[in-house]
Parts: structure tokens; sequence; C-alpha cells
């Protein structure tokens, strides 16, 4: 039995740094504020560090549990956290990156108004998604579910004097609750159906029971699949995380980038029990997952804001993630979501370094020429370009390459054909991050003289210049870790140990193995390095060598560039189907009937009637003496047939 | 004889009140009101009361009607005019009214075989048997009533005084 | 040739009832007045029967103190509708219904 963990310490730290940052932070120096958030972050990730490093003398699954929160009767749920080798991972992702972006915002925010509101909402950010990943049962992880969405919106919003910034936060917020509602009615279904909202309970009825197929576990297993997507940002939910790019960059880097989205998969992944009874679920999962990747990347290939594009790339690589786990393979998904956070957070915070470079500078279409400008930026996000397109030896090859098989070889039907969409998706990826590359750092500098206020919020006049140390050392950081961070999962085919797959095997069941065995996983390998460079090919071609071709290719297929370029119309569908008759019902039917007409009409009633009865009593008291005699002999009449007949009188009338 | 002495006056009693009602100046309706206080003293005589019978002539009709008197014509009161009234008056006091004289003369109608009646001498109370309760027994409310009517003499002194 | 008590007490319930339906008709407070007292003199006449009946000296004892307090209240009520008469100049009670002058 291994002494406390003393797990709950790793939220509330930063939740207290929350709390002195947000409720002093306005009156602190910011060297205050920077130490109390940057110290909020580091104790969670040192006592991480120290329990990864001492993890296998721990007995699991290790339970803490911290205090009752509800009895009732039969049901209870507790505040309690666990701790197993898919909490440890998550825990290292969050609390590791997390650090490195406290230390990368302490440069590029060092002159926003509200610094010290930054740092208090990301401490609170960071105390929810720790709160979500350790929690228990589901209800604790709901808790950490809606709070990240909370953070999320303030962090969007957080230029608060901008529209579309707070508009950006607002639908961030609805478009999740969507999401929420599904998880919502998920736990609703958990607890009609076993009673407990507590992970291992409900596997281990699940377990007990290898009757249950299908049924209500699909539909558990579906209202969990509309939350995933909401938080994921998937087909149909994914609206919102585009519109998110109005947040500072290190907010889109930690939230949108490394984790909150990942919240969604994590969750699949850890109720993968109930998915592997429902194929129908599985299937769902998949087709959503590679149908997302695919119309993201399409969309991608055409953005002109650098931000947008690596936002559509999120999308489309949390699809990868979802076709993952939707054909089974949760190990390789959880390790696509490893790298995916360096790389992702890499590329984000390298265009912020960019956009910081050119102070406040976020269209392509006028950057340009700044390889030799601002060199370390330019190598780190090289490194991160080459990691997401999939090219050996750096981490995204490994990881996609894994979910690429797995789809490959699962038995569901569908499995090859979602390989080749995947597949495919994987030449797109590669082809608009090289699109991006080349727009950045090659050419001429297309800048003009005028500078930007965009993203930034100020102008720096003192032309483009390198970050600060303090910004550059976290993408060195993230750098080497996208160099390396794919060799814990290097499949045994390759000679690697894929040691990933064996730590989480006892969370996730074991990964599957095909009867083609490796010479098939190379040979796949090989298609998808071959992909890749096809994809870097045409981008050389497009943006390097022959600039004036795409704008020719555009004019030529202007109906299909148009769809692209407007993200296929989806938010004006969206806007027009769902948003314009909610707000003609608010409008017509709550406002003016029900508002008005019910709660105003019934309260001016009640007012009226009383005003009534008012003027109706106020005649008795005329001043008029003689009337008042008249009413004293009538009084007077009753009282003496009253005092003659007793006071049972009414029963006189029966 | 009783009877017929009871009519009488009981009549005069009547006729008085409702003259009292229907006359229009007040001066009448006093006149009317000192006739029926006189009856009454007839009828306290026939009920063997000689010193409230006394008193009634003394007290009421020779001194407080004395004092409306004195009042009417001090402050020159006339005729009543035909005003706005109150309708409260008409619609819901005369059914009380009448609800008062009926329910009252049903009791006593249906309760009067448990009542007696009133032979003339049957009791007879003299000004000394009365005394006597009123001086022993209660001395004490009765040098009350002399207080309480001082009181009412430093009233309407007060009340009526003229101010400067 | 007895008069049973009920006559006397029937016919102080119709003085009684007058005077009620006075107070009500008449508009001069003094007629008011005097229609109070026209009630207390029917409920003299009711002790007094009642005293007779039961052969008890008290009820004749009551009707003393009801004169003397009804003299009493006669004079200072008139007291007082001199004083109104000073401010308001009117006898008619339906013209004296506000508090305020």
């Amino acid at each position: 039995m291994t002494s406390s963990l003393h797990l709950w310490l790793i939220p509330l730290v930063p939740f207290a740094g929350f709390l002195v940052n947000g409720l002093l932070g306005r009156r602190f120096p910011k060297a205050l504020v920077t130490t109390v958030a940057l110290i909020a972050t580091l104790i969670p990730f040192v006592q991480v560090a120290n329990i990864a490093l001492h993890f296998s003398s721990l007995t699991l699954p290790y339970t803490e549990q911290v205090a009752t929160w509800i009895t009732a009767g039969n049901f209870h749920a507790d505040f309690a956290f666990a701790l197993d080798q898919l909490t440890l991972i998550m825990l290292l992702v969050v609390t590791g990156v997390g650090f490195l972006i406290h230390i990368y915002s302490v440069g590029y925010m060092a002159e926003e108004e509200g610094y010290w509101r930054f740092f208090a909402y990301l401490n609170l950010f960071m105390f929810f998604m720790l709160t979500l990943v350790l929690a228990e049962n589901f209800l604790l992880m709901f808790v950490g579910w809606e709070g990240v969405g909370l953070a999320s919106y303030l962090l969007i919003g957080f230029y608060l004097t901008k529209d579309s910034a707070a508009n950006a936060g607002k639908k961030a917020f609805v478009v999740n609750r969507i999401g929420d509602f599904g998880f919502l009615l998920a736990m609703f279904l958990l607890i009609a159906h076993f009673g407990t909202l507590s992970f291992s309970e409900v596997f281990n009825q699940v377990a007990q029971h290898p009757e249950w197929q299908g049924g209500f576990l699909t539909a558990i297993a579906l209202f969990l699949i509309l939350g995933a997507t909401g938080k994921s940002a998937q087909i149909p939910l994914y609206v919102w995380l585009p519109d998110a790019m109005e947040g500072p960059t290190p907010v889109s880097a930690l939230i949108h980038a490394a984790t909150m989205v990942t919240a969604g998969v994590y969750m699949v992944v850890r109720t993968h029990v109930i998915f592997d009874r429902s194929p129908f679920a599985l299937s769902t999962i998949a087709v959503i997952g590679t149908a997302t990747a695919l119309f993201a990347a399409t969309i991608g290939l055409v953005q002109t804001d650098i931000k947008r594009v690596l936002a559509y790339s999120t999308v489309s690589q949390l699809g990868y993630m979802f076709l993952a786990c939707g054909v089974a393979a949760y190990s390789s998904g959880i390790f696509h979501l490893l790298t995916h956070a360096f790389f992702k957070a890499l590329l984000f915070l390298s265009a912020g370094s960019v956009i910081h470079a050119l102070s406040g500078e976020q269209d392509m279409r006028v950057m340009g020429g700044l390889r030799k400008k601002i060199p370390i930026t330019f190598w780190t996000m090289t490194m991160a370009v080459f990691a997401i397109s999939g090219f050996p030896p750096f981490a995204g090859f490994f990881s996609k390459d894994e979910i690429l098989y797995q789809a490959f070889i699962s038995p569901n039907g569908l499995g090859k054909i979602l390989w080749f969409i995947g597949l495919f998706t994987a030449g797109l990826t590669s082809f608009y991050m090289f699109r991006l590359w080349y727009l950045t750092f090659f050419g001429e500098s297309r800048a003009q003289a005028t500078t930007a206020h965009d993203d930034h919020g100020h102008g720096h006049g003192h032309g483009v210049h390198e970050s600060s140390w303090v910004m550059l050392t976290p993408l060195v950081i993230l750098a080497i870790l996208s160099g390396i961070g794919g060799w814990v999962g290097v499949p045994e085919a390759m000679g690697g140990h894929a040691e990933i797959a064996h730590f989480l095997s006892p969370v996730t069941g074991a990964a599957h193995e095909a009867a083609e065995g490796r010479s098939m996983e190379l040979l796949l390998a090989a298609v998808s390095v071959t992909v890749a460079v096809i994809g870097w090919f045409i981008a050389h071609l497009m943006y390097f060598a022959k600039p004036a071709l795409p704008a020719q290719l555009a004019s030529k297929v202007r109906g299909l560039y148009s769809l692209l370029l407007n993200k296929y119309w989806v938010d004006e569908l969206y806007g027009a189907v769902v948003v314009a008759p909610l707000l003609l019902i608010s409008r017509y039917v709550l406002k003016g009937l029900f508002d008005t007409g019910v709660i105003t009409g019934g309260g001016m009633a009640i007012g009226y009637s009383a005003q009534g009865l008012g003027a109706l009593v106020q005649r008795v008291q005329s001043g008029n003496i003689r009337s008042y005699a008249g009413w004293l002999a009538l009084g007077a009449a009753a009282l003496l047939l009253l005092t003659y007949v007793g006071f049972g009188t009414h029963l006189l009338f029966r | 004889m009783h009877l017929v002495l009871f009519l009488i006056f009981g009549g005069l009693c009547v006729a008085g009140a409702l003259n009292l009602l229907l006359q229009r100046h007040p001066i009448n309706s006093a006149l009317s009101l000192i006739v029926v206080m006189t009856s009454l003293a007839v009828l306290y005589l026939l009920l063997g009361a000689e010193f409230l019978a006394a008193a009634q002539v003394i007290v009421y009709s020779g001194a407080i009607m004395v004092l409306f008197t004195f009042v009417i014509m001090l402050l020159n009161a006339g005729k009543e005019e035909r005003t706005h009234g109150s309708k409260a008056a008409y619609i819901v006091g005369f059914p009380g009214a009448a609800a008062l004289l009926g329910i009252l003369t049903y009791i006593f109608l249906k309760q009067s075989d448990h009542l007696g009646s009133a032979k003339l001498g049957g009791y007879l109370v003299t000004t000394s048997d009365l005394s006597r309760v009123l001086f022993r027994d209660l001395l004490l409310p009765f040098e009350v009533t002399s207080v309480l009517i001082l009181v009412a003499i430093l009233g309407a002194v007060a009340l009526a005084r003229r101010e400067h | 040739m007895v008069v049973p008590i009920a006559y006397y007490l029937v016919l102080s319930a119709i003085l009684f009832s007058i005077g009620v339906a006075a107070f009500l008709i008449k508009r001069n407070i003094i007629s008011i007045f005097m229609s109070i007292e026209l009630m207390l003199n029917a409920v003299n006449l009711t002790f007094v029967a009642f005293a007779h009946q039961w052969h008890q000296v008290s009820g004749q004892i009551f009707v003393f103190f009801v004169m003397v307090v009804a003299a009493a209240e006669a004079a200072v009520g008139l007291a007082i509708i001199i004083a109104i008469f000073r401010t308001r100049n009117t006898l008619d009670v339906d013209h004296v219904d506000l508090m305020k002058l």
C-alpha cells in the first residue's frame, strides 16, 4: 500500500494561484504576478514528475478520496481522484506543456493590459483541466469539463473591448454547452442503469455482464460522443474553434491545441469499456473523426490567417485521434494526443513569435522572407512542420502512422476506406503546412509599411525582430520534444518496443496485431511518407517555385475555391437553421408571450386587482357619518341575530 | 286600567318618536322628544319606579332637552335642506334597523309566556329603597359619577369656549 | 287587566328602531343627537321593565346611572357641536366628511 500521493494538491495549487492573482493581482507589480503564476504551475509539474519517477513502485489503480459530495439514498458521488497510466500521461502533458506556455506568456503578454487577469484565468484553466484528468468519477470530471469551457470563454474573450473576441467567446461557450448537454444525458443514463457514476464501479459492472451489448450502452456512448464532439471540436460542433483564435496566441496553444480540446479524446479512452460494447458507437466515432479530419484539412488549404490554418489543422488532427478511438486503438489515440500536444503547441507558439515579430500581423499574404530575420523561430517552426506532416523520425510520423495502420487492419468493415481517407488527409496536411511554411518564411517580404494591431494590441515600430529568450526557450524545448517525442511509441516492426502502447495496456487493453504482420506495417509506413513528400512537393511548386500558380488555380476552380474559403458556409448554415429560429422564438414567444404577457402581465394583473379591490373598500371609508351609521345598524342586527341563535348559525342554513 | 294607560302613553311615545323622525326643523323634533320623555315617565310610574319617573322629568325633559333647545336656538339651526346624502345609509341602514326591530319583536313575543306580566302596584320601589342601595352598596360608583359630571362640565366649558 | 311585560319590551324595541331610523335619515347634527337620546331612553324602559319583573332594584339603579351618563354626554356632545359649528359653519352632517378643513 503506497503512502498518500496528495493528488489533491495538483489541481489545488493552480487554483490558489488563480485566487491570489485574481483577487489581488491588480495591485501587484508585474514581477509578483509572474512569480505567483509560474510557481502555481511549477509545483504541480514537479509533483507529477516525482510521481512519474516512482511510478513503478505504486500499486494501481490508486484512488484518493478527499471528501464526500452527494449521498442521496443509494446514490453517492465523492470528490475523489484516481491515478493510473492514462492519467499520468495526461498529467505530464497538461502540467509540462502548460508550464512551458506559462513561461512563453510572460514574454508574449508582457505589454498587455490585464496581465494579471490573463495569468489568473490561465491558472484557473489549469485547475479545471487537472480536475478533469484526475477525476475518479463522471461527476467530478464534468466539473472539470464545464470549468475548462468557462476558462476557455474567459480567455477567448480576453481582449474584452473587441466585439469579435467577445462574440467568439460566447460562441465557444454556447457550442460547448450543447456538447455538455450530451454529457449530462449520458450521466443520467449511467445513474439510471448503473446507480453510480464512479468509473471503477461502472466498468466493473460492465465487465461482469458480458451479455450487455449495444442497447442502452449504445445510447450512453452516443451521448458521450456528443459531448466529445463539442469539447474536441468535431463535426458538427467544431465551429467554435476557428473563431477561438481571437484569443491570445498562448491561449490557442494551451487550450485549443494541447489540452482542452483533447479532453474529449481522453474521455472516450477513459470510458472505452462502454464503447467496446457498442460497435455502432465505435463506427460513429471513426466516421466522425475521419470526416472531420478531411473536412477541416480542405478548409485549411486556402485560409490566409496563419492562426486559422493552425486551428483547422487542430480540428483535423483531433479527427485522427477520434479515428483511432473508433477503431479501438485507444493507445494510438493517446500517443497521437501526446505528440500533437508537442508539435501543435510549438506551431502556435512559433506563430505567436512570428506575429510578435511583425507587430501583430497575422495575414500570411503579407508575410514572407522571414527566414533570415527570425532564425530561431524559423528552425523551431520547421521542426514542428516536419513533425505534423509525418516525416520520420519526427514525432508525428510514428503516432499518425500507428493510427493509419490500426485503421487499415481494423476488423471494422470501414477500416480500409477510413485508412484511405486518412492517408489522403495526411497528404493535405503536409501540403497546407508547407504552404504556411513557404508563405511565412520564404520568398520576398510582402509586408507593408503599416503595422497591424490585431492580435497583439500594440505596435512596436522598430522593425522585425526576434523574440526574447523568455519566449524562445519554450520553443526550443518543444522543438526537441517534437523531434524525439515519438520515440516512445516506435512500433516493433521498425525496431522499437512500442513502450507507450505497453505502458497504457492495463488501461486500454492490448492493441491489435494483424495477421499480415510487420511487413504490412512497413509498407503502409512507406506509403504515408511518400504521400507526405508529394504534399511537400506540390507546396514547393505552388508557393516557392511558381508563386503565380495559386492565383491561376484559384481562378480556374472558382466555385470550389470559394466554397473552401468560406468554410463550406457552415457558420451561415447554422446561423440560418439554428440561430435564427431560436432568436425568433426568444423574441416573439418567450419574450413577447411569456415574459411580457404571462409574467409581467400576471404581476400587473395582481397589482391592478389589488388597486381595484382597494378602490372598492375605500368606498366604505367615505367620511360620511350616516353611511357609517348604516353599516353600524346592519352590524348590530347581525350581532343580535348571532347572540340569539348562537354561533352555530351557519348550521341553520344547511 | 293598566292596559288602557299603557296603550295611551305608549302610543304617545311612538307618536312623539315618529314626529321626531318626520319633522324637518330640529326644534320641532326637540319638542316631540320632550313628549316622548314625559310619556316614558308615566310608564315608569306604571312600572313602579317613582324616583325614576321624577328624575326622568326633572333631568331628561327638564335639563337635557332644555339644553338641546338652547343650543338649537344658539346656533340658529334652520330647516334641513336636501343634500347629496349617503346611499349606504338607506340601502344598508334601513334593512338593518328593520332587522333589529323584527328580531327583537320576534324574540320578545316568543318568550312572552316566560316573561311575566306587570301589575299596577305589583312592585313598588320607594325612593328610600333606592337610596338605601345606592348609598350603601354602590357608594363608590355614585361618587365616581359625581366626578364624571365634574369632568363633563369642565370639558363642556373648555370645548365651547371662544378662542382668543 | 294586566299588561304582559313583553308589551313593554316591544314598545322599547319600537322606540329603539325609530331612533336608529332617525339617526340614518336626519341631516342635522342636533337631530341626530336627539335620536341617540331616544335610543338611550328606549333602553331605560327595558331596564325598568325587567326590574319590575324580577323584583330587583338594580335595574332601576342602572337606569339612574344611564341618566347621569346621558346627561354628561349630552353636555359634552353639544359643546363639541358648538365647536364644530364655529369652524365649519354648518350643521349638516354630510358636509362634515373630511378630517382636514
